[in-house]
């Protein structure tokens, strides 16, 4: 007997269904925009939710640990608003211009939208959906597609999010910090979907943040898709934080354009789980990026980095740097997946992933993965994981340092070799202030 | 009382026994020089002293001020005024030489119930300390000892020992790498330290070293224990003749 297996829908992926049609007519956007939603809704239907069997999905299993899907969250009250006020303050005290989104939609009264710099726009997505903006409808969807059932989920259900543009030779010297909050009372689901166009020669900083405000066991599926023009300057940095235990799904996709200069941070100490997917196009040649990013766990968290950077324009350079600190019974994930097309020659790629143990409960995966089809390249990759050197330990403690401040000061400085990366002094100084604070919790 | 008594040690590492039945005495405002061949537990007792992981005492006592710190923390043992200026000071990226120090200094004082330095405070006596050793400040802001040379990292050493102002210091060939005017450097460095209420260690292989720093003890290493001690005159014959007495010495006598 020949058994073709189909999988059952779990309940989960069935409850999506059913959100799915009951939300379809008050999601925002018509006709082509139905049929995005419509064909997004199709393929995920088809594959269901992520899950182990899926080779880019292997080690978090959604499926798996979205026993149910949450219902999709409503428009955010006043005590929701009043209890994001606070988000997004492990930046510091730097000055940027703060757009906030709760509950996956855009809070006009928390942001500022006063006195744009000359060629910088801001509008929110359900607006733009819903008034066929036309720089949403020239890329939304388009920009590094991935065949990805998270994103195809995110583009059905997408409700609002950030359309930003700055025009060519535009710089934005404040940087934008999309502040994003889940701070409905009952667990609940939200699909925010953002873009953000950045022109020939333009220059600007954008810093997602995302925390939960509540207790609630949010779900949280948020996609950006980010277009990094020719000769362009981008620096993004997405910063996952807080003790709520949300299920936190993001992706990043992202085209960079002739001898542009990308420079990308994820940040992850919060949520029961996050996955942080990245997806970066080199579309133009001599494009210089950095791709850094750490996670600190501890208890029972799980973080997942899944990066594929698809080298399809040769002559550029890209650096992926990722640092994962983990205590408790806590497990980190790295996936790196570089490309290099044929043309791509003269590619110089090279990515590192070092995990730390801090417990031996805690656990790491690291995959690494070159698929190269040119010639002329450099491309390697390194990954290392182990406890703290006792030898340098010792040294420190020589020197009449306690060891709990020794370790911490080799934490620091294992995070450090990622954070250092972030060309904004203060926000690379916020975050080992966190990396401090963290340690600190941690020694109790 | 002694600053420093050792009696009786066995050390095992890995399994190994290294040293066996040592014993040392180390009066205030004494300087003693441990010679040896390679090989000859003199790292290991600096080691052990310090309280290296991995080095167990399985007989014997370290008494410092007539305290035992064999059971102690190597923190604590620093904070008690023991210093081991080693023989390979080891690399710590992304540790700036500067924190590590001022981490340091104040983690000791705060656990002699001092108050802790301020920045400033902290900066001047840096400056002061660094200035005569000649280092530069530059390399004070890079990680501790990341891309200094043999010879600078040994300086590094003496500069954090004077910093911290032990009462015991115990310099392991902190001679070996120095080129001559770096020697004198150190060397000065180190006698500007010598005080009655302070007492010093200082293992090396050249006589070269103690016309520096003249000892007023010294003492031959030799498989694991202290075959033989003298005044300053025996690393003279010692340069002159080598081991070789002592190494039939302590092979007849274990
Ligand atoms: N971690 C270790 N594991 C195994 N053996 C060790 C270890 N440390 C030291 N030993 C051994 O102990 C013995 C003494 O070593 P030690 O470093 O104390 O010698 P030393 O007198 O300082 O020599 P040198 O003059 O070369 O510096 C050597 O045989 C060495 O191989
Ligand atoms: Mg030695």
């Amino acid at each position: 007997m020949t058994a073709e297996v189909r999988a059952i829908k779990t309940p989960a992926e069935l409850a999506l269904a059913e959100a799915y049609t009951a939300a379809k007519p008050k999601l925002p956007g018509d006709g082509k925009v139905i049929a995005l939603r419509e064909a997004a809704f199709r393929r995920f239907d088809a594959q269901g939710l992520p899950n182990r069997r899926v080779e880019e999905w292997k080690y978090t299993d959604l499926r798996a640990l979205m026993r149910e899907a949450k219902p999709i969250a409503g428009l955010p009250d006043a005590a929701a608003k009043a209890r994001a006020k606070s988000a997004g303050s492990l930046i510091g005290d730097i000055d940027v211009r703060r757009i906030v989104f709760v509950d996956g939609a855009f809070v006009p009264e928390l942001s500022d939208l006063k006195n744009l710099s000359p060629g910088l726009t801001i509008g929110s997505m359900a607006q733009a959906l819903a008034s066929g903006d036309p720089l949403v409808a020239a890329h939304l969807g388009k920009v590094a597609a991935a065949d990805d059932s998270a994103v195809a989920l995110n583009t059905a259900l997408m409700r609002d999010g950030a359309v930003i543009r700055v025009a060519a030779g535009s710089t934005v010297e404040l940087p934008i910090h999309l502040v994003f909050v889940a701070a409905a009372e009952q667990s609940a689901s939200m699909f925010t979907r953002s873009l953000v166009v950045i022109e020939k020669g333009a220059r600007a900083m954008l810093v997602e943040s995302h925390e939960g405000a509540t207790a609630a066991e949010h779900q949280v599926n948020t996609a950006l898709e980010l277009v990094v023009g020719d000769d362009a300057y981008v620096d993004h940095i997405k910063i996952t934080s807080g003790k709520s235990p949300v299920v936190h799904v993001s992706s990043l996709m992202v085209t960079i354009g002739a001898r542009a200069r990308f420079n990308d941070f994820s940040y992850t100490t919060g949520n029961a789980v996050v996955r942080n997917q990245l997806f970066l196009q080199f579309d133009g040649a001599g494009a210089l990026a950095g791709i850094r990013g750490a996670s600190l766990l501890n208890g029972r968290q799980h973080a997942d980095v899944t990066l594929v950077a698809d080298h399809k324009a040769g002559g550029c350079q890209s650096r992926e740097v990722f640092k994962a600190v983990l205590d408790g019974q806590s497990r980190s994930v790295f996936q790196g997946k570089i490309i290099v097309r044929p043309k791509a020659q003269k590619t110089d790629a090279r990515m590192l992933s070092n995990a730390l143990l801090l417990s031996d409960e805690a656990e790491t995966d690291t995959k690494p993965e070159l698929e190269i089809f040119a010639d002329d390249v450099q491309c390697g990759h390194g990954a290392t994981s182990g406890a703290l050197d006792d030898g340098l330990k010792f040294y420190l403690m020589a020197r009449g340092i306690p060891e709990s401040e020794a370790e911490s000061l080799l934490v620091q400085a294992f995070v450090g070799e990622a954070v250092e990366g972030i060309e904004h002094a203060g926000l690379r100084d916020a975050l080992m202030v966190n990396v401090a604070e963290w340690l600190k919790a941690r020694a109790g | 009382m002694p600053l420093l008594e050792i009696k009786n040690l066995h050390v095992s590492v890995e399994g190994r026994q290294i040293l066996n039945g040592l014993d040392l005495t180390v009066n205030k405002g004494e300087v003693h020089a441990i010679m040896g061949p390679n090989g000859s537990g003199k790292s290991t007792l600096a080691h052990v002293m310090a309280g290296k992981p991995g080095y167990e005492a399985t007989q014997g006592q370290i008494l410092l001020d007539g305290e035992e710190v064999l059971t102690t923390q190597p923190d604590e043992r620093a904070a008690k005024g023991l210093f081991l200026a080693f023989q390979y000071p080891m690399e710590i990226p992304g540790v700036a030489t500067i924190t590590f120090l001022r981490t340091a200094m104040n983690a000791q004082r705060k656990k002699r119930g001092q108050p802790e330095f301020t920045v400033p405070e902290f900066q001047k006596r840096l400056n002061e300390v660094a200035g005569k050793l000649e280092i530069d400040r530059e390399m004070l802001r890079r990680g501790v000892n990341v891309g200094f040379s043999g010879g600078e990292k040994k300086r590094n050493e003496i500069l954090q020992m004077a910093l911290l102002e032990p009462k015991l210091c115990v310099l392991d060939e902190t001679d070996s790498g120095l080129d001559i005017d770096a020697l004198k450097i150190v060397s000065e460095g180190v006698n500007r330290l010598r005080s009655p209420e302070r007492a010093m260690v200082v293992i090396t292989h050249y006589q070269r070293l103690l016309s520096h720093i003249v000892p007023d003890v010294v003492h031959v290493l030799s498989r694991g224990r202290i075959v033989r001690t003298g005044g300053k005159e025996l690393a003279l014959e010692l340069e002159a003749k080598g081991y070789a007495q002592y190494q039939d010495e302590a092979a007849l006598a274990s």
